[in-house]
């Protein structure tokens, strides 16, 4: 199965560029390496994560809770995590599961590591946890 | 079912068979042209997910047996029925997706499978008991609303 994650450093941000299916047989790859990537910035840095989702083929509920975990962990240690996607299917999956008002989502990349939501939700959730668990 | 058609296949407990689901939901839906490509596509994540927790169904109880999956196709609806060896569940006692602003919607990283499968499938029936499950998922051509039976 094509997966595949490319990080890069963009104007303070840890980019990650997924491409491909993220379900159950990708998210324990996918879950290491958001892990490994918040992990890399603490304790020094507040993990600043923007995850491009415009080349993923195909995700689930796996993926969603995958993002929903790495989100929890995220706050949990102060940082932000912002998505970029572009693709309609995508966006309809964000909006019944309402992921949309939790993280904030961007067209691009660009305007992820530069601009803000132009529709931010009120996502503070200063209690999540911060485990070891995505 | 009028004029219908069907193919059964079994596959291992495993993740990786997955994506050869949905390809096979794909090349159902692509039977009947008038199905869009959102049906298809809200299709796929609803077999998907009912698939996956068959696998999850099956590792929880360490069985070896096999899934077992039915496509039928008839003039008006395309149905995937995936049935599984684990220990069942209680549909009705899923628990709700929390709203956004909840704090517990963030610990809710699980449990959006059947949610899924309710909202983009036109139908879903399940019936589970110790014995396993059987998930009974239906996308009707031309049609695009959700009914619900467990």
């Amino acid at each position: 199965m094509d997966f595949n994650v490319i990080v890069a450093s963009q104007n303070g941000w840890e980019v990650l560029s997924i491409s491909g299916e993220i379900d159950m047989a990708t998210a324990p790859q996918f879950r290491k390496q958001l892990l490994d990537t918040i992990n890399a910035s603490l304790p020094t840095i507040t993990p600043k994560l923007v995850l491009n989702l415009t080349s993923v083929d195909f995700i689930d509920s796996t993926g969603l809770g995958v993002l929903l975990g790495a989100t929890k962990r995220v706050r949990g240690a102060g940082g932000d995590i912002r998505l970029v996607q572009n693709n309609p299917r995508l966006a309809e999956l964000l909006a019944m599961t309402r992921l949309d008002q939790i993280i904030d989502v961007f067209a691009s990349v660009a305007e992820a590591t530069e601009g803000a939501a132009a529709d931010a939700p009120s996502n503070t959730n200063s209690d999540a946890s911060t485990g070891n668990d995505l | 079912m009028n004029n219908s058609s069907s193919f059964d296949i079994e596959i291992t407990a495993r993740a990786k068979y997955l994506s050869l689901v949905r390809s096979l939901v794909e090349e159902a839906a692509e039977t009947k042209t008038s199905l869009s490509r959102t049906q298809v596509e809200d299709f796929k994540v609803a077999v998907s997910e009912a698939t996956t927790n068959a696998i999850e169904a099956h590792a929880r109880a360490s069985s070896d047996e096999t899934i077992k999956i039915r496509c039928t196709v008839d003039s008006e609806r395309v149905e995937f029925r995936i049935a599984d060896k684990g220990c069942g569940f209680y549909p009705d006692q899923i628990q709700p997706l929390p709203e956004p602003d909840d704090p517990d919607r963030l610990t809710f990283e699980r449990g959006l499978g059947i949610y899924l499968m309710k909202v983009l499938a036109d139908e879903v029936e399940i019936q589970s008991n110790k014995n396993g499950t059987e998930v009974t998922l239906v996308i009707q051509v031309g049609k695009s609303n959700t009914a619900v039976t467990e």
